[in-house]
């Protein structure tokens, strides 16, 4: 899934500024799953947005929403009539929500309220982390089904830098694992260590975003 | 001499199977080659090449190109050192082409440091490449050569082929993990077309000996010249900082004590070092030694005469 978090409230405000009617709309799917943006964090955002303007004396109306996808154009349709009556879109989609939310509701001005971060997994309770970055050309098989692309700080194809010690990245040692300790250990594992010695040449990284903004298509799904 | 891969003299060297010295030059945190020339006063005559950092852990100093070009103005063969942390294949293919055609021979290839280490973490890597894939790329330039793309070097159709004859290296760090992975690593590199290998600072003599050993095992230490690496303590805190806060270097127990026990820690320092050179001089397979004296260059010439070597052997 998509993983965000909730960007500091006070940038939040000051993004939403004057408007005095305010849309927070929620998105049901990744944002939920990893608590950022669904309905349960809509509503707590605009607790603490009413707590402040209370507290500042500001008059302002503030609506929930919540829709099945912000990546659909299709189910925006259900929240056509708050997007009418309000000042300001506050999306609590990913920044492909936000993005699609303006391209619907063109005339209205939409904000962002999360930061996304990348596409990963829930790893324990309350915990997300990181394992691909939509390179377009998938190398998971050679390397045991662990991204170098994605889990090593530096990307490196043909093993571990020197900055590897007791399993874990020089670049933060408490929190980043060593993607190529990750790899090593589950090439030994399945017996497959001969792949690590093969020489990886230059990757064409034009499949990724280093080709200019993507898009697919699927032939036999187009009208 | 027949069968060179460039015009370096430190190949050369090499190849007539001299005990190496390579030093290390650190370019200024300025515009100021005053400091370059004084750098180099140090190391000319003592040592054989010397590095000249890229950028090293990622703050920002002059290139090593031009720091290497004034280097070698002054006397000294440069090992030009290049990072894939702040070039793609396109600006490293052109500074190879420009570090050639202004007379330098020598280039050694880095990963590079992160850049969250320097001055200015917030900013973005590039690593289009790693070190081994930047070796190899070095190599097709000068053998086959033809850019990464398959394109052949020259300037037009009907211009002459003119490809950076360089003498490739790589580094070796026997002390980061996982430590059966590093010479798996080395093989590597010596496939990808290493021509000569220098290694992280060695304290840990007994794990650069297994490692040598592991090496040996393979026959790589007779595809590849390998250089062992030496840095003189300057301080107890120094020793301290290599031991705690430098990921991928193992520093013993025991030199810490000995420096605190001495009165002069500088000069324990140094005694420490000549001793390890003349270890690490022992070890089979070991082609020479890379002294990276950290900001200390003007204790080179001391460092390299106790250590008996010199004077430097001179190219035929």
């Amino acid at each position: 899934m998509i993983v965000a978090e909730r960007k500091p409230f006070d940038e939040i405000l000051s993004m939403i500024g004057n408007a005095r009617k305010v849309l927070i709309l929620g998105c049901g799917s990744c944002v939920t799953v990893c608590m950022a943006g669904g309905e349960k964090e809509t509503q707590l955002l605009a607790s603490t947005i009413r707590l402040s303007d209370k507290k500042q004396n500001i008059t302002r109306e503030l609506r929930c929403a919540t829709i099945e996808r912000q990546c659909d154009k299709e189910f925006f349709a259900a929240v056509a009539n708050d997007v009418k009556w309000a000042d300001i879109i506050v999306s609590m989609a990913c920044g492909v929500g936000v993005q699609f939310c303006g391209e619907v509701f063109t005339d209205k001005e939409v904000v962002p309220a999360l930061n996304t971060k990348f596409y990963g997994a829930t790893v324990e309770q309350g915990v997300w982390s990181e394992r691909c970055v939509g390179c377009g050309d998938c190398v998971l098989f050679k390397f045991g089904g662990i991204c170098p692309i994605a889990r090593c700080s530096k990307s490196l194809l043909n093993g571990p830098c020197g900055g590897s010690q007791n399993g874990m990245c020089e670049v933060d040692p408490e929190n980043i694992q060593c993607g190529w300790q990750l790899i090593y250990d589950r090439m030994a594992a399945i017996g497959r260590l001969d792949l690590l010695e093969q020489n990886q040449p230059l990757k064409n990284w034009s499949t990724g975003r280093d080709g200019g903004p993507r898009r697919v298509v699927k032939e036999d799904a187009t009208l | 001499m027949s069968g060179l891969k460039s015009e370096s003299n430190f190949e050369k060297l090499l190849a007539a199977n001299q005990f190496v010295v390579t030093g290390e030059l650190g370019p200024p945190k300025s515009a100021d080659s005053t400091v370059i020339r004084e750098k180099a006063g140090y190391l000319k005559g003592r040592v054989d090449a010397v590095n000249i950092t890229d950028n090293q852990t990622a703050i920002v100093r002059m290139s090593s190109i031009a720091a290497g070009t004034i280097a070698l103005q002054e006397g000294v063969e440069p090992v030009i050192q290049i990072t894939c942390r702040d070039r793609n294949r396109i600006a490293i293919q052109s500074d190879v082409l420009g570090a050639y055609a202004i007379g330098l021979r020598n280039i050694l290839c880095l990963t590079g440091d992160h850049q969250t280490f320097g001055n200015h973490p917030t900013s973005k890597n590039v690593y289009d490449m790693d070190s081994i894939q930047l070796v190899r790329m070095l190599k097709d330039m000068r053998d086959e050569k033809r850019f990464a793309c398959g394109d052949e070097i020259r300037n037009g159709k009907n211009a002459p082929i003119v490809e950076p004859r360089i003498f490739i290296g790589a580094a070796a760090n026997p002390f980061a993990d996982p430590f059966e992975f590093r010479v798996i690593r080395l093989a590597k590199k010596i496939a990808a077309g290493a021509d000569f290998i220098q290694t992280q600072c060695v304290y840990d003599m007994a794990r650069f000996k297994e490692w040598m050993k592991q090496a040996r095992n393979k026959g790589l230490h007779e595809k590849v010249k390998i250089l062992a690496g030496v840095t003189p303590f300057k301080s107890v805190g120094m020793a301290k900082y290599m031991r705690d806060k430098v990921a991928g270097i193992s520093v013993p127990d025991y030199y810490i004590e000995r420096l605190s026990a001495a009165e002069d820690k500088a000069a324990e320092g140094i005694n420490i070092c000549v001793e390890q050179i003349k270890e690490l001089r022992e070890i089979e397979g070991v082609a020479g030694v890379h002294l990276m004296a950290i900001e200390w260059e003007r204790r080179v010439p001391e460092i390299v005469e106790r250590a008996g070597l010199l004077p430097r052997p001179s190219v035929k």
